[in-house]
């Protein structure tokens, strides 16, 4: 219809001509009962209205006015701007998204039912103490795996929504690793352990990344790429069936967070090679902040000899220690594989898996 | 010279209204500015005082401007033309016709809100109803009604069985209806106002006539196509402004004089009205 064309309206309500005579004051329609005229301001806010895209196409920059809108909506002109400072696609596509939020939607699992938090198990006095003090370590280090991701959730434009969606996944996981590795470290109702200055100083380093590539970089592909060996070595040290579940559980997650790490890493190299040089300089820049702390937590290393050997004796003692050895050489192998696939050399790759932090994350 | 024109802060948009249409006007080489009172008694007093060359006034403040000088209504908007209100009853009720309103108790809006109080009360008494109880809800008294609150406390008096029947405007009647405050088919309509007119711009007699003739022509010219104005047109409730016109302020004089409202020289003489 255009302006000025007129409708008739029928119906039974009694006060019809009442309402549609203020409905068409407050749309801008003339009123001439039981004729209503089509006034001019209809559809003006599709007039000069730009398309966010489409359903299926990402645009390689979201401007800041199309806000929240979904994807391909139609955006009014006129509305406010957003300032997502994470807007370009280059910046943080990659797409493997979509499958790694599905895969992590198929993978959610809840700690009251995949856990049997009543399985009865006995250990000796050190032995929950090494696994207490692990547990306290794993948990502040899920803290920054949290945080890290939320940080930069909020900046990237959600034009760009499945990339959002596997780092909201990533948050709740953490969330849930936060959750079961507490419930795991008060099980038996001892006190918690020793959360070092040095721990805690390599985590903030990863807080205090203000670049999206480079902290997703020491996060994900350095930091949780060497967890994927500590659950893997605590799943099968764990001395009791709690413990072992739990790592079991947030290994599964980590594999996955890692994945969309890689995934993403190597959508930005493809497309900026000079970035690998950048990565380099903030693994080398993190270890020449972290070089006057004291690295990892004696209590954690002690901790894991404890669980790798299995029993309190000299003998069993010393094979744990090697088996903590074997555990760290698998992590910097694994670091070192990792950054090869990403196309750094192997003497590059073999000095900046050298430098990441002794804390591990 | 700078047009300063007075509002009444009825709500805390009106700053966001306005300051975008004083960087409207600014824009367009109109020097502009407002001040905001916070009823509609001090700004027409104001007005013919000249402390603001225009008022953006309620029909009441219009009709009490005119009792007080010679002003002009200068322009108003799409939606401020062709209003009218409703003296509605629960569906229920044994109340069919007006004349069964007699010795009930008729819930309406504030004191001074011609669409809510004045306007509706005078088409009762022109239909010759004359003993009812009237029960005022007097929210944001001084504002003239701007204040849906006293309206929505009427028609919530009347759907708890307070009242017997409820005045409002028209398009409230359908919002309470949408909102849920009055339900769908809880109420009938017993009465409807002829059509009148609700707020304008009023120029003051010594107004520079320049600036005012160059603020209406930029009135006139805002689009509801354009996206920058479009969001200020929104929340002031119109799609296009228009001529000012005084042809549908008879029904709110003849109740402002029935109840004494205002004298003829514009004092205000309502018993109980504190703005």
């Amino acid at each position: 219809m255009d302006a000025g064309e007129r409708v008739e309206v029928r119906g039974r309500a009694p006060e019809l001509a009442v309402h549609v005579r203020a409905w068409c004051r407050a749309q801008g329609h003339g009123y001439d009962w039981p004729f209503v005229v089509r006034g001019n301001a209809a559809g003006a806010r599709r007039r000069g209205a730009e398309v966010a895209g489409g359903p299926k196409t990402v645009a390689d920059r979201a401007p800041a006015t199309w806000g929240l809108a979904a994807r391909g909506a139609v955006v009014e002109a006129g509305g406010p701007a957003f300032a997502f400072a994470l807007d370009e696609k280059a910046a943080v596509w990659t797409d493997a998204a979509a499958g790694i939020y599905r895969q992590a939607l198929a993978s959610q699992w809840d700690p009251a039912v995949a856990v049997d938090w009543d399985e009865p198990f006995e250990l000796p006095e050190e032995v929950e103490a090494a696994v207490v003090a692990v547990m306290t370590y794993l948990i502040e280090n899920e803290n920054a795996a949290l945080v890290v991701p939320a940080r930069f959730l909020g900046q990237i434009h959600p034009h760009f929504r499945e990339v959002v969606a596997v780092l909201a996944a990533q948050v709740a996981d953490e969330a849930r690793h936060v959750e079961v590795f507490t419930r795991r470290a008060e099980l038996r109702g001892g006190p918690l352990g020793l959360s070092t200055a040095g721990g805690q100083a390599s985590l903030l380093t990863l807080l205090e990344e203000p670049d999206f590539a480079l902290a997703h970089f020491l996060l994900s592909v350095l930091g949780e790429g060497t967890f994927l060996s500590l659950l893997s070595f605590l799943e099968r040290f764990a001395p009791d069936p709690v413990t072992r579940r739990v790592t079991h559980l947030a290994l599964a997650d980590e594999a996955r967070h890692v994945a969309f790490g890689m995934a993403h890493m190597g959508a930005l190299l493809e497309s900026d090679p000079g970035l690998r040089a950048r990565l380099a300089t903030a693994v080398r820049r993190r270890h020449d902040a972290l070089a006057s702390t004291a690295g990892l937590n004696a209590e954690v290393f002690d901790g894991l000899v404890v669980l790798a050997a299995g029993a309190f004796t000299p003998a069993a003692i010393a094979e744990g220690f090697a088996k903590v050895q074997a555990l760290e050489a698998d992590m910097d192998d694994g670091r070192r594989r990792r950054l090869a696939k990403l196309g750094f050399s192997a003497g590059d790759a073999a000095e900046l898996a050298e430098l990441h932090t002794r804390n591990f994350m | 010279m700078t047009l300063v024109l007075g509002a009444v802060a009825y709500d805390v948009k009106v700053v966001t209204i306005w300051d975008g249409f004083r960087d409207w006007f600014a824009s367009r080489g109109l020097d502009f500015d407002y001040v905001l009172y916070s009823n509609y008694e001090r700004q027409v007093e104001a007005l013919l005082a000249g402390h603001v060359d225009v008022a953006w006034n309620s029909p009441l403040a219009w009709v009490r401007a005119a009792r007080m000088g010679p002003v002009t209504a200068v322009a108003m908007r799409d939606s401020d033309c062709d209003l009218t209100s409703v003296v509605v009853v629960r569906a229920d009720s044994d109340i069919h016709d007006v004349a069964d309103l007699s010795g009930r108790t008729v819930a309406v809006g504030a004191v001074d809100s011609p669409q809510a109080t004045l306007i509706p009360l005078s088409h009762l008494r022109s239909l010759g109803v004359a003993d009812i109880t009237v029960e005022y809800h007097d929210i944001g008294v001084g504002k003239h009604g701007d204040h849906i609150g006293g309206e929505r406390d009427a028609a919530r008096s009347l759907i708890a069985g307070t009242a017997d029947a409820a005045c409002m405007i028209d398009g409230n009647h359908l919002l309470f209806g949408v909102e849920g405050t009055l339900p769908a088919g809880s109420t009938r309509i017993v009465a409807q106002t002829p059509a009148y007119d609700h707020c304008n711009f009023t120029v003051a007699p010594g107004a520079p006539a320049a600036e005012v003739d160059r603020f209406v022509s930029l009135l006139l010219s805002m689009s509801y196509d354009d996206p920058e104005v479009r969001p200020l047109l929104d929340l002031e409730g119109l799609k296009s402004w228009r001529d000012g016109r005084t042809s549908g302020y008879a029904q709110l004089e003849r109740a402002v004089g029935e109840v004494g409202f205002y004298d003829s020289a514009g004092n205000v003489t309502a018993e109980a009205y504190r703005p």
